[in-house]
């Protein structure tokens, strides 16, 4: 591959990938007209896309509380978050086409099963502790992984990272607030919160992906910039940070091996079940099926509305300000 | 394929708020609408949820013309060798006020 450079000639392509290794080095932002190796490009679509597709259908296992809600207050709260994982979709579906892709075209992999989303989502919501369990435990892993991200080498993602990590401290906060009230509460209602933490504690703990010893690419992503921490040190970081807040909550955690290790000055704790996490991965989760189901009915479902934008669009027929009559 | 024929064409706007009263509109990101009024009421939906702006402009991403981003590019450089522009290339005594 060449290209133009100053003098109206053309560049090789050593030339380019040092200008653009010497920019990642030194911890520069790359910009959407850059050149970039056909490798970075490739894996910055996989990783924003399928980070897109995991805030869409993240909006399920939530969104299925939204109309039984048990207050006005916790409706209206539920409701934001939920709207906030849209927005957060949209900004990473935007961010990936800088790179040259195609919106309706990534929808189109996310329904047809070609793009995966993350596995945490293909798990049930049972009972009403599980929306503030998914915000303390799913958001809290949520904040770990992107977090570091701010710091990405790609500009427009980093970007996009920077605004969704403002929202999800409000995303965990909430969860957290709900899941103290609950555990003021009764009996029974602190049963729930304790069941809802043991069936969501070892999925969260697979969101930052298989062991560093399983996960080939992390090194080339992370000589990118594209990743800035291995999976087994995301994971050891949330796990310290959730620890305080179990105790505080007066929950525990369903770990008999969890425990503080005073010389690594870290929590020692137990493997996932990657087996599971495997199958999970694969489609064959509780509920893959039906999330897919779902977002491929709800793309379908809404195709006449955005035909028939574009139809009124075309007749040139609405002015700013102007709303439909 | 089919359910790409049938694909209306939605454009992309790029996005600009201007978070209070005093500042510039600043680039936030982009969207899909249908027309430039749609475009600003989802921008008003995905960029200003909390309060960020005060005022949004869309613009089509095709109307942008932009330089080439290269370093090398010689777009730039006009600039470079000026430095007779910058306030400090002029020496003046420590003792002279209000300067
Ligand atoms: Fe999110
Ligand atoms: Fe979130």
């Amino acid at each position: 591959m060449t290209t133009r450079t100053a003098d109206g000639g053309t560049a090789a392509e050593p030339d380019l990938q040092r200008h653009f290794d010497g920019r990642v080095a030194a911890d520069q932002r790359i910009e959407p007209r850059d050149w970039m190796p056909d490798g970075y490009r490739a894996t910055l679509v996989r990783q924003i896309a399928q980070h897109a597709h995991s805030e869409i259908i993240g909006m399920q296992p939530e969104g299925d509380w939204l109309t039984r809600a048990p207050s006005l207050r916790r409706k209206a709260i539920l409701l934001a978050k939920v709207q906030d994982e849209a927005g957060h979709g949209l900004y990473l579906y935007a961010a990936a086409e800088t790179l040259g892709v195609d919106r309706a075209d990534l929808t189109e992999r996310l329904i047809s099963g070609r793009q995966k989303y993350s596995s945490i989502f293909n798990y049930p919501t049972l009972t009403f502790a599980d929306v503030g369990v998914i915000g303390w435990l799913v958001d809290g892993a949520a904040i770990c992984n992107q977090v570091p991200l701010c710091r990405s080498s790609y500009g427009p993602y980093a970007r996009a990272m920077v605004r969704i990590c403002k929202e999800e401290s409000f995303h965990q906060r909430q969860g957290y607030e709900l899941l103290l009230r609950m555990m003021a509460g009764t009996p029974e209602q602190r049963a729930m919160v304790q069941d809802a933490t043991d069936r969501w504690w070892w999925p969260s703990l697979m969101m930052f992906g298989p062991p560093d010893a399983e996960s080939p690419n992390t090194q080339r992503s992370m000589a990118w910039r594209i990743k800035r921490d291995t999976n087994d040190t995301l994971r050891q970081r949330f796990v310290d940070m959730t620890v305080p807040q179990a105790e505080k909550l007066g929950v525990t955690l369903p770990d008999e091996q969890l425990r503080w290790n005073p010389e690594r000055g870290h929590h020692d704790f137990g493997e996932p079940d990657w087996e599971e996490f495997r199958r999970v991965v694969s489609g064959h989760g509780p509920c893959n099926a039906e999330r897919l189901r779902r977002r491929r009915a709800a793309h379908e479902k809404g195709a006449w509305v955005r035909e028939a934008a574009a139809a009124y669009a075309a007749r040139g027929a609405r002015r700013p300000g102007e709303v439909p009559a | 394929m089919s359910e790409s024929a049938a694909r209306p064409e939605w454009p992309l706007f790029e996005v600009f708020v201007r978070g209070r009263r005093g500042l510039n509109h600043v680039h936030v990101g982009s969207l899909h609408a249908a027309d430039p009024a749609m475009a600003l009421h989802n921008a008003r939906n995905l960029y200003t949820r909390r309060n960020e702006g005060v005022s949004i402009w869309v613009v089509r991403s095709d109307d942008i013309t932009a330089s080439s981003p290269d370093e090398k590019d010689p777009f730039f450089a006009p600039s470079g060798d000026k430095v007779y522009r910058h306030p400090t290339f002029y020496p003046i005594p420590d003792d002279v006020p209000h300067m």
